[in-house]
């Protein structure tokens, strides 16, 4: 209808009645097209596309492949949008434009000019989860927190905005959302004290046009003290200073660096906040909000309308900046708009996101063991919030004590690697992490520009479980449990994809891409590619076949702690090689592999 | 190896000498102390602990390494300590074709500074193979001198 409108209006009449991305809008409902990181708006990653399906998929080979030139950890994936493929690097941020209509061509190559002091501050390898499109543009979000809008055609920029400052420590890893007439872009750093923000810029001329503090006062935070609610209840004035000491909040945290999504018919935008900083929660006394929030605002004005804080005074490092993904589905007999999210701290919440109401919040690894669950009477003092386990308290046992077998580790059960969901199935397939945690928080100091973390932490898998790191489940989001779970030698931290052909993709960290069918998990297909996988799997037509595509190139957090392997102290000291390294089955490289049927 | 050959050429490793629950070489450099009984000096427990809070989001757990940047049990061995205090102060730059390898200067960073010695003492115990993996057993107590040096040195 929009498109129709556009044709008979002419162009004067835009601004008020079409949006410069319903081009967009159309391309992600184009199966054809993987037009946006998230699949769609919604984050479900989810295609339509059925050609290969649970049946043949055993049959899937390699189509093509394409070295992305660069090492290190490669995040996100490629978009295809009209025949094009556009496929991005971790540092320096090369993006290509294949050409797929002719063997994958190179049609243009951008590669901006970065000060490389950026890279060291950047808390976990230099990764980048990609680029966006609309309306003939390609956005890129660099390193350095330089936005730039390129012409798809030629890859020639048409304009650029810088959104941080690295020599503070703001730096940026996440894809932007384009929506409406704004990109909505995040920011990365809490290890470095940075103060977390959302920031709207013009999607035709880079303009800023709002932006939405974590913390700080209500102008900062773009609150209305009586109609921004949390859980229901107005959020008052001065929520965002009041449950800090002094100026703590200034460089608290809550950084901004995963997923968006966006509900267009309210008019909302979704995402989640990071941890606080420091890590030494006696540095910090209070509940440090919102830091650890999902939050809904509305995309003109960047407004809130809701919070939900999940880890109130987080002790353990729980970001809670995981996707959120939309649904429409049935709860308690009633067609309920959801919002699903699996957070770092081990629960996966299930919430109304027009309300913000909290409907469901349950662990979705068995072995979290930090809180015994959400309170979930609306009518009690402690509704919403998590029971913390005392043992398990880094704030109760005190600086310098070293608190023992935290499940989950920093990490988190679940950390930015998006999962997917099914329409077919209403199933939630997600990649986790299966590792536990020593940490002992201990006293440090702010200088800009440095990192500012505050706790020493050990890592090991989970004790008394099957061994692994990772695991691949299937979740019900209404009944808040786990339908199937795939052991893993190691964390899972590939995004997943569901199609309509009941199968379900994701990679692993030794470099499978394995297919397995959406009911019952079973595995039905793998591949080895050259590198451990963190990046997302997508897929995609062109002349009428379908191909499914991922990036390799083992890097990241993952790369950090399980590339020399981690131990368990619990075997007692000097049990080294009791779990396997990383660098036993994977080594560095970037590279893209396609895959398809035999013809 | 090369590691071998730096660490038999000039006894970096071996303790001479006791200050102040400090230990050192003969040359005066920094090492650590390990008992019998696998108690290490506090130099080297603290070290473990600031190790784990400032250089392993890069460097990997315990010294080991990561996909991208260089396991420091080797370093400390491998480089000369005036060598390696440079480096962590002022930070180092590899940047090229292959490689983006950037070491930020940490001259400013009481956080690193005021440890220094002791990440270098603790780095040099897991290179030399003599603390294992996973945080120290027992050590010895953190003294008076130590506990007044490391106020007077964060301005605390």
């Amino acid at each position: 209808m929009k498109k129709l409108m556009l044709l008979t209006s002419g162009i004067a009449l835009c601004a008020g009645l079409a949006y410069a991305n319903d081009d967009l809008v159309s391309q992600m409902a184009d199966s054809k097209q993987w037009a946006i990181q998230t699949g769609d708006y919604k984050n479900q990653r989810y295609s339509e596309l059925n050609q290969i399906n649970a049946e043949n998929v055993g049959d899937l080979q390699v189509a093509w492949t394409f070295s992305t030139g660069v090492l290190r950890g490669h995040e996100g994936s490629p978009l295809v949008v009209n025949d094009v493929m556009y496929v991005h690097t971790p540092f320096p941020n090369i993006v290509y434009a294949l050409d797929l209509k002719n063997e994958g061509k190179i049609i243009w190559k951008y590669e901006p000019k970065q000060d490389p002091d950026v890279i060291p501050v950047m808390c976990c390898d230099t990764v980048n989860r990609g680029v966006a499109y609309a309306e003939g543009k390609i956005f890129l979000h660099q390193a350095d927190t330089k936005i730039v809008a390129l012409d798809a055609a030629s890859g020639d920029v048409i304009w650029e905005a810088q959104n941080g400052d690295a020599a503070i420590g703001e730096t940026n890893t996440a894809t932007v959302l384009p929506v409406k007439d704004k990109i909505i872009v995040g920011i990365s750093g809490g290890e470095f004290g940075v103060r977390g923000s959302v920031t709207a810029y013009n999607i035709n001329t880079g303009e800023r046009e709002w932006r939405a503090y974590s913390m700080g006062p209500d102008s900062d935070i773009l609150v209305n003290p009586e109609t921004t609610t949390h859980l229901g209840t107005p959020v008052g004035e001065n929520s965002g200073t009041n449950t800090w000491e002094g100026d703590q909040w200034m460089i608290g945290g809550g950084t901004t660096w995963g997923w968006y999504s966006a509900d267009m018919e309210e008019n909302l935008v979704y995402y989640g906040t990071g941890n606080p900083s420091t890590w030494n929660p006696a540095q910090r006394p209070g509940d440090n909000r919102w830091s650890m929030t999902i939050m809904a605002r509305d995309i003109d004005t960047g407004e809130a309308k809701w919070f939900y804080q999940m880890t109130p005074h987080d002790e353990w490092d729980y970001d809670g900046i995981n996707e959120m993904i939309l649904t429409e589905q049935e709860i308690d007999g009633e067609q309920r708009k959801l919002l699903t999210h699996f957070d770092r701290n081990g629960l996966g919440y299930t919430m109304d996101r027009v309300t913000g109401e909290l409907l469901v919040a349950e662990k979705f690894d068995p072995v979290v063991n930090w809180t015994t669950g959400v309170d979930m009477d609306p009518a009690s003092d402690t509704y919403g919030r998590p029971a913390v386990v005392a043992q398990y308290s880094t704030e109760q046992n005190g600086e310098d004590v070293n608190s023992t077998g935290i499940c989950p580790a920093a990490l988190g059960t679940k950390d930015q690697q998006p999962a997917a969901y099914s329409p077919k199935t209403e199933m939630f397939y997600v990649p986790t992490n299966h590792v536990c945690m020593d940490y002992e928080p201990f006293r440090v100091s702010y200088t800009a520009g440095q990192p500012y973390v505050g706790a020493t932490l050990a890592m090991y898998p989970a004790p008394d479980s099957h061994g692994g790191m990772g695991n691949f489940i299937a979740w019900d989001n209404v009944a808040g449990e786990i339908k199937w779970s795939i052991p893993e030698k190691f964390s899972v931290w590939s995004g997943a994809l569901a199609t309509a052909g009941d199968v379900v993709f994701y990679g692993t960290l030794e470099g499978h891409l394995k297919a397995v069918h959406s009911e019952t998990g079973e595995e039905l297909y793998r591949f080895k590619t050259p590198s451990g996988i963190i990046g997302n799997v997508m897929t995609y037509e062109s002349d009428g076949k379908q191909y499914v595509g991922i990036l390799s190139g083992v890097g990241g957090w993952a790369g950090i702690g399980l590339a020399a392997g981690l131990t368990n102290p619990n075997d007692g000291l000097g049990a080294v090689g009791g779990y396997a390294a990383l660098s036993d089955y994977t080594a560095l490289g970037g590279q893209l592999t396609v895959f398809a049927l035999p013809n | 190896m090369p590691l071998l050959a730096t660490a038999d050429e000039v006894d970096n490793l071996t303790a001479a000498y006791s200050e102040d629950g400090k230990y050192y070489t003969e040359d005066d450099v920094p090492t650590y102390s390990v008992d019998e009984d696998g108690t290490v000096d506090w130099p080297t427990y603290s070290g473990f602990r600031r190790y784990h809070s400032e250089c392993h989001v890069c460097h990997g757990p315990e010294g080991e390494g990561s996909t991208y940047a260089p396991a420091l049990k080797v370093s400390a061995i491998d480089m000369d300590y005036y060598d390696f205090v440079d480096v962590v102060t002022n930070g180092r730059k590899r940047v090229g074709a292959a490689e983006n390898s950037v070491m930020p200067g940490f001259g400013e960073n009481p956080n690193v500074m005021c440890y220094l010695d002791d990440i270098y003492v603790y780095l040099k115990a897991r290179g030399a193979d003599v603390v294992p993996r996973g945080r120290p057993g027992k050590k010895q107590p953190k003294n008076e001198i130590i506990r007044e040096d490391e106020n007077a040195c964060l301005g605390t």
